[in-house]
């Protein structure tokens, strides 16, 4: 490997809290309700954290900070700011280091946005997730429409980088119905999308219906993947194309965080069920926490809160690549592909794309649109054998 | 040695689930034979497939001692018999070692196809037949309805049927004075007379070797003896003789009208052979029994591991359970889709179902079965004829003149009800009528049918258009030469051997069709289009195109969640090792079975 490899992805810090006012019924992520969270004990335990990682991690520069959940924005803004204090003094921070957080929309969260931008956050990613109540309701959201984009228009004012997240072909949703809400998002929107096809997760509520047989009304796969090209289309046309799967933005607006996850590069992964890869005098570690948050406060506060840290092989460090940078439209290198021991069949890349699926250059692979809709399916392919 | 006027030999038959393995249960409870804390229910149905279906696959032989009113004690030696049709010949050998048999009539549902078929091989094999109505704790129970359909369709004397419960034990008293007073004791047997005895079954026991089960006709076996079988000339020194009680139990002789088991370290059930003539070797009898026509296997498939380097493993298992089971056969075959496998024979597709279960349980071999076929006959242009077990080896037509296929004569039990439904199923699969006779509300339909449309889901069809009410039994009744032609399955333009399948002229759309249709069922959505076609000969005459994939990637990004993701594509890799390529095609392992269960 050459430094380049890995210094090419950035280096990034993801921070988790797995706390959120309400389950939603579709969601998976690890995120817990809980009546009483000790916000003193828990920023104590994630600078603490931060030092156990910055020790293995020397001489990096943090290009992007992440609070992600579970429900960020119910963190008290001041844990966000002795964060952000600390990973400072830890590692030389970059000009321009991009500090995002997850917010739910509502009037309790805009209201702490402004502390939030005084600790040093600097962009916010909206869970709008829909546009009209009935769907909000169906979706188990605790905010109105109308309340989220009360919130929206606090952030706007606020920050100078504001994303939202949509969830498509949802219960009931037409195509048409679609389209013509994906047009309203764009002109709210300022520069930056998360469009997510509804996924049923098992072990959620949703995935429980739908086993079931609940959930009728989803539209079907074809369906979907009608909405999914429809989305594509009307994002390219407004300024907004995809640069990942689901994420779109105007040119020079993406998430740089994410950027770093899909381009392989370093990150640390703080709180609970966070995860990690870094690189160090032996080669690249997946590390990961403790998922579940009284485990993972006991574990930090006792030092330390990993539940693995494990040599990644050049194989799953290969696949990882390939999996991670195929779903960004600037695809995956083939030198550093190579340079982690795996070079795809000419055969299979042939018939990859002559099936339309995927772009084969000299330098690179990466998945056309129509390529993008049946990644598994060319990643099953690609990493056959 | 008992003397023959005390001794009473019998099988007990009747249509499948009729109660055979329960009242046997229940003569063995009765007579003190088994301890009451060892009885538990089908006692003799010991292998682990029995327990689990509650059927019976392999005769059983149980001695049992009975004083009888009269102040004699007897010795009885029962014979449990199978009901399904495909264990027919179990029937039949068993009841060549008996002079009696005990005909078991569920009373709630009366006489049922095999209930004749049985009736049938009693008369034949000269019985004394003594009709048992069981199940008459059953509300729906008509006992006199049943005795009157007894007396109707098959033709016997049924005023005297005994009415028992197998399951509460009422009229258990009456079933063993019955065997005595009207079963005959065997006939003549001579002690001192040069050792003729009759090879009832052989199984295997992993402890013992081969057990060969014996009746004796004249003379006496003892340990010790130096045996030859007749038929095959192997010669044995016999290491222990002993009876079923039913665990085995040594005895110092069998003497004529007893039956019993040998053990000779005879290697393989095959090296047996069912219905051969056990004599001395030093002092043989004169004329060997008759014997039996040999069992023959009527269905044929392949089986194939799933993970192809098992198939070592698989040749061990087949072997293995080739020694226990004589009536299946094997051999190796090659298919250009499916890699190294077996072309294995069976009595029919219960029988196929059973063994396939074994390998899978016993020996943790998953496997792959491809479409049953029967045997065709082809008449070659030079005159020779070949049979032939697997349409993938069908030779060029042009050497062929005609092909000939096995038929069958069926019998059908049905209530008026549901005749209409089961005349037009066996006139779709090119029935010809032999017979039609009524008995009260009852139908009884005699058909002569192509085995071929018989194997894969004739019974299932006949059991969902009678809600279960009719009953089905077959004989072999030989070839026919028809309009046969080799049908050709191409996915995605490439044929796959393994699913190739004869078919007759006149259905043959119908079933490319329907296999068209089913395997776009079942063949799961590739990135590209993939057409499936049926031909024949060249000609494509039915066609299905299965749409490509349009949409299959993870919408959301779980942070930095990586290993997720990696975890999420091997799952699926692991899933891809369950299906074979064909091209460019994963077709899954069921549709080489499934595609072929289908409604047509
Ligand atoms: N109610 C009732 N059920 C009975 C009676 N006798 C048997 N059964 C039930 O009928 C079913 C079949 O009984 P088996 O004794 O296994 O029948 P079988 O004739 O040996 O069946 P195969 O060997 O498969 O042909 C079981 O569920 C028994 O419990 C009876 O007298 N009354
Ligand atoms: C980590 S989640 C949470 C962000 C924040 N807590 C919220 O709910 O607004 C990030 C995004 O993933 C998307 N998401 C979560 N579960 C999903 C599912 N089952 N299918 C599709 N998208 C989902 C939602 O759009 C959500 O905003
Ligand atoms: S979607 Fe967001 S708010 Fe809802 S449970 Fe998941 S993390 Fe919490
Ligand atoms: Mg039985």
């Amino acid at each position: 490997m050459t430094d380049a490899d890995w210094q090419a992805g950035g280096f990034g810090l993801y921070v988790h809290w797995p706390f959120c006012a309400a389950k939603c019924p579709y969601c998976d992520f690890n995120s817990h309700v809980t009546a009483h969270v000790d916000h003193g004990r828990w920023a104590r335990a994630l600078v603490s954290e931060l030092r156990r990682n910055a020790a293995r991690t020397p001489d990096r520069v943090l290009n992007t900070v992440f609070f992600g959940g579970g429900t960020p924005s119910l963190m008290d803004p001041s844990t966000v700011d002795a964060i952000l204090l600390e990973a400072r003094s830890l590692w030389p921070a970059a000009n321009d280091m991009e500090v995002t957080l997850e917010a739910n929309p509502t009037s309790v969260e805009a209201g702490k946005f402004r502390a939030f931008r005084d600790a040093g956050v600097n962009r916010v990613s909206m869970g709008v997730q829909a546009l009209n109540d009935a769907d909000l309701r169906r979706l188990g959201r605790l905010h109105s429409a109308e309340e989220a984009m009360a919130a929206f228009d606090v952030a706007r004012n606020i920050f100078d980088r504001v994303s939202f997240d949509l969830i498509y072909a949802r219960q009931g949703q037409t195509l048409v119905d679609w389209q013509a809400e994906l047009r309203r998002a764009l002109a709210l929107a300022v520069d930056h999308l998360s469009l997510y096809q509804l996924t049923i997760e098992p072990g959620t509520a949703f995935g429980d219906r739908h086993a079931r047989g609940g959930l009728r009304d989803l539209p079907d796969d074809d369906i979907a993947a009608d909405m999914y090209d429809a989305t594509q289309e009307i994002c390219e046309s407004h300024g907004m194309p995809a640069y990942e799967v689901s994420n779109h933005a105007a040119p020079g607006a993406e998430s740089r965080h994410n950027l770093i996850y899909w381009r392989y590069g370093d990150y640390v992964g703080i709180g609970p069920g966070a995860h990690g890869r870094i690189t160090g005098p032996h080669g690249r570690l997946a590390t990961e926490t403790h998922r579940m948050p009284g485990q993972w406060l006991a574990q930090s506060e006792a030092g330390n809160g990993d539940s693995l840290t494990e040599p990644l092989s050049l194989a799953d460090q290969a696949a990882e690549y390939l999996m991670m940078s195929l779903r960004l439209s600037e695809g995956t290198d083939r030198a550093r592909l190579k340079r982690l021991g795996l070079e795809p069949e000419a055969t299979t890349l042939q018939h990859l794309s002559g099936l339309g699926l995927l772009r084969v250059t000299e330098t690179s692979l990466s998945a056309t649109m129509a390529g993008r809709r049946v990644l598994n399916a060319v990643l099953r392919d690609l990493l056959a054998g | 040695m008992t003397e023959l006027s005390r001794i009473r030999n019998f099988s007990i038959v009747a249509h499948i689930d009729h109660g055979k393995s329960t009242l046997a249960d229940r003569l063995i409870q009765l007579t003190g034979t088994v301890a009451e804390r060892d009885m538990q229910e089908q006692l003799l149905d010991s292998m682990d497939i029995e327990r689990e279906r509650g059927i019976t696959i392999k005769a059983n032989t149980v001695r049992i001692e009975y004083p009888a009113q009269d102040g004699h004690t007897y010795i009885l030696n029962l014979i449990d018999t199978p009901g399904h049709v495909d264990f027919g010949y179990e029937v039949s050998r068993s009841m060549r070692a008996v002079e009696g048999s005990l005909l078991v009539v569920d009373a709630s549902q009366g006489v049922e196809a095999q209930t004749l078929a049985n009736v049938y091989q009693a008369i034949e094999a000269d019985h004394e037949i003594v009709p048992v109505l069981n199940k008459i704790d059953l509300p729906a129970a008509d006992p006199d309805r049943v005795r009157e359909q007894i007396e109707d369709v098959i033709g016997i004397e049924a005023h005297d049927a005994v009415e028992i419960s197998a399951k509460t034990g009422l009229g258990i008293p009456e079933v063993l004075e019955a065997i005595v007073k009207r079963l005959p004791p065997p006939h003549g047997g001579d002690p001192d007379a040069p050792l003729k005895a009759m090879l009832v079954d052989s199984k295997y026991d992993a402890y013992l070797g081969v057990i060969v089960i014996v009746r004796i006709i004249d003379g006496t076996l003892k340990k010790g003896d130096r045996i030859r079988m007749m038929k095959t000339g192997g010669t044995y020194d016999v290491d222990d003789v002993g009876i079923y009680r039913p665990a085995m139990t040594s005895v110092k002789e069998l003497g004529p009208g007893e039956i019993g088991y040998l053990n000779a370290s005879i290697k393989q059930v095959r090296d047996t052979r069912v219905g051969d003539t056990i004599t001395h070797e030093k002092r043989p009898c004169d004329k060997a029994l008759p014997g039996f026509k040999p069992s023959v296997p009527v269905v044929f498939c392949g089986l194939f591991p799933v993970d192809s380097s098992e198939f070592e493993d698989l040749r061990t298992a087949i072997e293995k359970l080739a020694l226990n089971d004589a009536s299946f056969s094997y051999e190796m075959e090659t298919s250009a889709a499916l890699g190294f496998g077996f072309r294995c024979g069976f009595l029919g597709l219960l029988h196929l179902e059973v063994v396939r279960d074994r390998i899978e349980r016993e020996y943790d071999i998953e496997l792959i079965t491809t479409a049953p076929s029967v045997v065709y006959h082809l008449h070659m242009k030079d005159g020779t004829m070949r049979e032939l077990h697997n349409p993938a080896d069908m030779p060029d037509l042009t050497h062929v003149s005609h092909i000939e296929e096995p038929r069958i004569k069926a019998t059908i039990m049905v209530p008026d009800e549901y005749l209409g439904d089961v005349l037009k199923l066996c006139q779709e699969r090119r029935g010809i009528q032999l017979d039609l006779t009524y008995a009260g509300t009852r139908a009884m339909a005699v058909y002569d049918l192509p085995l071929n449309e018989v194997v894969f889901d004739f019974y299932d069809r006949l059991k969902s258009v009678t809600k279960g009410y009719a009953s089905f039994d077959y004989q072999m009744e030989g070839y026919r030469e028809d309009n046969l032609q080799k049908m050709q399955i191409l996915v995605n333009d490439e044929p796959v051997d393994a699913l190739s399948m004869m078919v007759h002229r006149d259905r043959a759309e119908q079933r490319g069709r329907a296999m068209c249709e089913k395997l776009k069922e079942l063949i799961p959505r590739h990135m590209f289009k993939i057409p499936i076609q049926a031909a024949i000969g060249g000609r494509v005459i039915a066609r299905e195109t299965l749409s490509a994939m349009r949409k299959d990637v993870t919408a959301k990004c779980y942070g930095g969640d990586a290993t997720r993701k990696r975890k999420l594509l091997d799952k699926q890799k692991a899933g891809k090792k369950k299906m074979r390529q064909f091209g460019k095609v994963d077709i899954p392992q069921e549709a080489f079975i499934s595609a072929l269960k289908m409604d047509s």
